[in-house]
């Protein structure tokens, strides 16, 4: 009995850590700005100020359809290599991929720092400099071993005999994808593309060194620059968090199952 | 069909060689430069840094020997201390708060599917809303200071983001001789049980390593001295406002890995234990948490590489330029792009890749060993 009283005040006191963050966002973007002071921080607005979230939209669009932009794009195009990818390593063994995976897989973990200076040269000089197509080739590239690995080991679980089957009855490599692999895929893509689709909307780092004009940034960026300005009310910042926080906080409600099986897949064996 | 076969397995190869070919470039093709780069003189003259065509000399490893043992690197020295204690604290406190959570949910209390999705949403947001969220929380006059007030006691005072002081200081000189002693005691650890355990070679070797260095720790490590003065490096307590939203964001993480390792404890296991009369608490000591032990490890091992990578985190919270809570990540974008230093910047990189490298590459060694096994 006792036991089972400090097992839900834990739960209780959990939930608030979780959630007073949650609870002091939604109460700050909703008070006028001349009523955010560091004493009432807690309190509920007196009046409810819709205005704030109209502003952080009207500044934070262009930002936000950069971001879909970007990361439909990149999510897309990394989605179908690793597919592919994916297809080869687990159905196509050649001499050889036991090296060339590990060395593809390491690509996930290093300190992106550890490139930017070449790769940031490497994006001016061919002309992708500062724009969105930059940013998304890059996302593409480095978002292959993670991909990869996820399609390779969903693969694995498809039985080796109905590649062999579809094989005898005349398909090539690309016919085997098309008929037998790719459409037994659909919960291996809806893996991949919440993984990717998160990661690529939250990433910073690339964003921040490789586009440099204003009009290109995503919102992580923009939320960033708001946020460090010293002069802004608080209503705008947490207003703009909402909104850079939504649609990968909808992809993880809705499709939550999902999210959890590519976050146990980074770490390698899931 | 044998020629039609082979023909199939060449354009497979095909297939995968563009993916191969993309990450042979942007990954060992731009290290490769990083650490070239690192080796040269690039920026140490501010107009040679801006050039086109800047003329680089090779300066072999200066700019680490600077970096590690030069008068005005103290920075750099300072966030590596930082970026160790950050380590341990958010790595130990995610590993804490994960169990806890997930011991609770695994013994099904009503509302579990609720607490669960709590618990993890932190984990879809960006590290810019985290950081944007907390630092509003971690206000000196407000937020958190003011939870007391709420139910009437006094507010708090503690300077969250904003402290200058210093705990667990010690001086660089010594990190070599730490260093020797804590390696030197793990392998002796190792190499013992490894004894125990009846592998005389796997013993004897770590042993004998663990010897030497604590031989040399004795007799050496003491009058090794990196810094022609005392330099004194501690946890700066600012940082513990970052590794509270640290942890806030990524136990979830830790929580859904232990909550599956806990479901995956036969029930037969557990009513076997309980039959021979162990207490809830033997059970757990005894049975269970060993069984865990290999998700300690793989939590570690990805919280750990991801804590040496924090960047964004700490740049929403206090932002690129403040020095007390700052990190190599973010020293290499401000030495690089800021100060354009940039042979400087590459060396930090490299020291990070060095860092991230060491956690990771047995990780992934051990891991595919083990898959090809099975």
């Amino acid at each position: 009995m006792i036991w089972r009283a400090v097992q839900y005040a834990i739960l209780a006191l959990a939930t608030l850590f979780f959630l007073l963050p949650v609870y002091l966002v939604i109460v700050t973007a909703l008070k006028e700005p001349a009523a955010i002071t560091l004493e009432s921080t807690w309190q509920l607005p007196k009046v409810w100020y819709w205005e704030s979230f109209a502003q952080a939209w009207n500044a934070f669009l262009p930002k936000l359809q950069n971001s879909f932009f970007l990361t439909i794009m990149g999510t897309l195009l990394s989605a179908m290599l690793g597919s592919v990818n994916g297809y080869v390593l687990s159905k196509w063994k050649f001499p050889g991929a036991n090296i060339i995976f590990p060395l593809m897989l390491f690509g996930m973990f290093i300190p992106y720092q550890a490139v930017l200076i070449p790769l940031f040269q490497f994006i001016r000089e061919i002309g992708l400099g500062g724009s969105l197509w930059g940013l998304i080739l890059v996302h593409v590239v480095y978002g292959l071993p993670i991909t990869t690995l996820i399609f390779r080991n969903y693969y694995a679980e498809i039985p080796d005999e109905l590649v062999e089957a579809s094989r005898i009855d005349g398909a090539g490599f690309w016919g085997i994808y098309r008929n037998v692999i790719f459409p037994l895929s659909i919960p291996g893509f809806v893996v991949v593309i919440i993984w990717q689709f998160t990661q690529i909307w939250n990433e910073f780092l690339f964003a921040v060194t490789l586009v440099s004009s204003p009009a290109n940034q995503p919102i992580t960026v923009a939320l960033a620059q708001l946020a460090g300005g010293e002069a802004v009310k608080w209503n705008l910042p947490m207003a703009g968090a909402l909104l850079a926080a939504l649609p990968t906080l909808l992809v993880y409600v809705f499709l939550g199952r999902y999210f959890i099986r590519g976050l146990l897949a980074g770490s390698v064996k899931g | 069909m044998k020629w039609l076969r082979n023909l199939d397995s060449l354009v497979a190869v095909l297939t995968l060689l563009p993916s191969v070919i993309l990450l042979a470039i942007f990954v060992y093709g731009f290290i490769g430069q990083t650490i070239q780069t690192s080796l040269t003189n690039w920026g140490k003259d501010p107009a040679q840094a801006l050039a086109i065509n800047p003329v680089l000399q090779f300066v072999g490893l200066e700019n680490y020997k600077e970096l590690f043992s030069g008068f005005i690197h103290g920075r750099f020295r300072q966030d590596l201390v930082n970026n160790l204690f950050f380590t341990v604290f958010f790595v130990g406190g995610c590993l804490l708060v994960g169990l806890s959570l997930a011991i609770i949910l695994d013994r099904g209390p009503k509302g579990e599917g609720f607490f669960r999705t709590v618990f993890l949403f932190p984990m879809s947001l960006s590290f810019i809303v985290t950081g944007t969220i907390w630092r509003w929380m971690l206000q000196p006059a407000g937020g958190v200071n003011q939870l007391p007030a709420a139910v009437g006691l006094p507010e708090g005072h503690f300077a969250w983001l904003t402290s200058r002081q210093q705990v667990l200081q010690f001086d660089w000189n010594h990190l070599p001789l730490f260093t020797a002693w804590l390696i030197g005691l793990i392998l002796l650890w190792i190499g013992i049980s490894a004894l125990r355990n009846a592998q005389a070679r796997r013993g004897w070797i770590a042993v004998g390593s663990a010897a030497l260095l604590i031989g040399w720790a004795i007799f050496i490590g003491p009058r090794v001295q990196l810094l022609p003065f005392p330099e004194i490096h501690g946890f700066n307590l600012a940082f513990i406002g970052i590794i509270i939203a640290a942890i806030w964001q990524m136990s979830g993480y830790t929580m859904a890995l232990y909550l599956a390792g806990l479901r995956g404890v036969p029930e037969e296991l557990r009513e076997a234990a309980r039959v021979d009369g162990a207490s809830e608490v033997q059970l757990y000591r005894h049975i269970i948490f060993p069984m865990l032990a290999p998700i300690t490890l793989s939590a570690m091992i990805i919280l750990g590489h991801i804590s040496l990578k924090i960047f964004d985190l700490i740049w929403a919270m206090t932002g690129v330029d403040n020095a007390p809570t700052e990190v190599p990540a973010l020293l290499m974008y401000v030495t690089t792009f800021r100060s354009n230093k940039i042979a400087d910047g590459a060396a930090i990189a490299t020291i990070l890749l060095l860092l991230v490298a060491l956690v990771i590459v047995p990780y992934l060694y051990s891991q595919l060993k083990s898959e090809v096994r099975r």
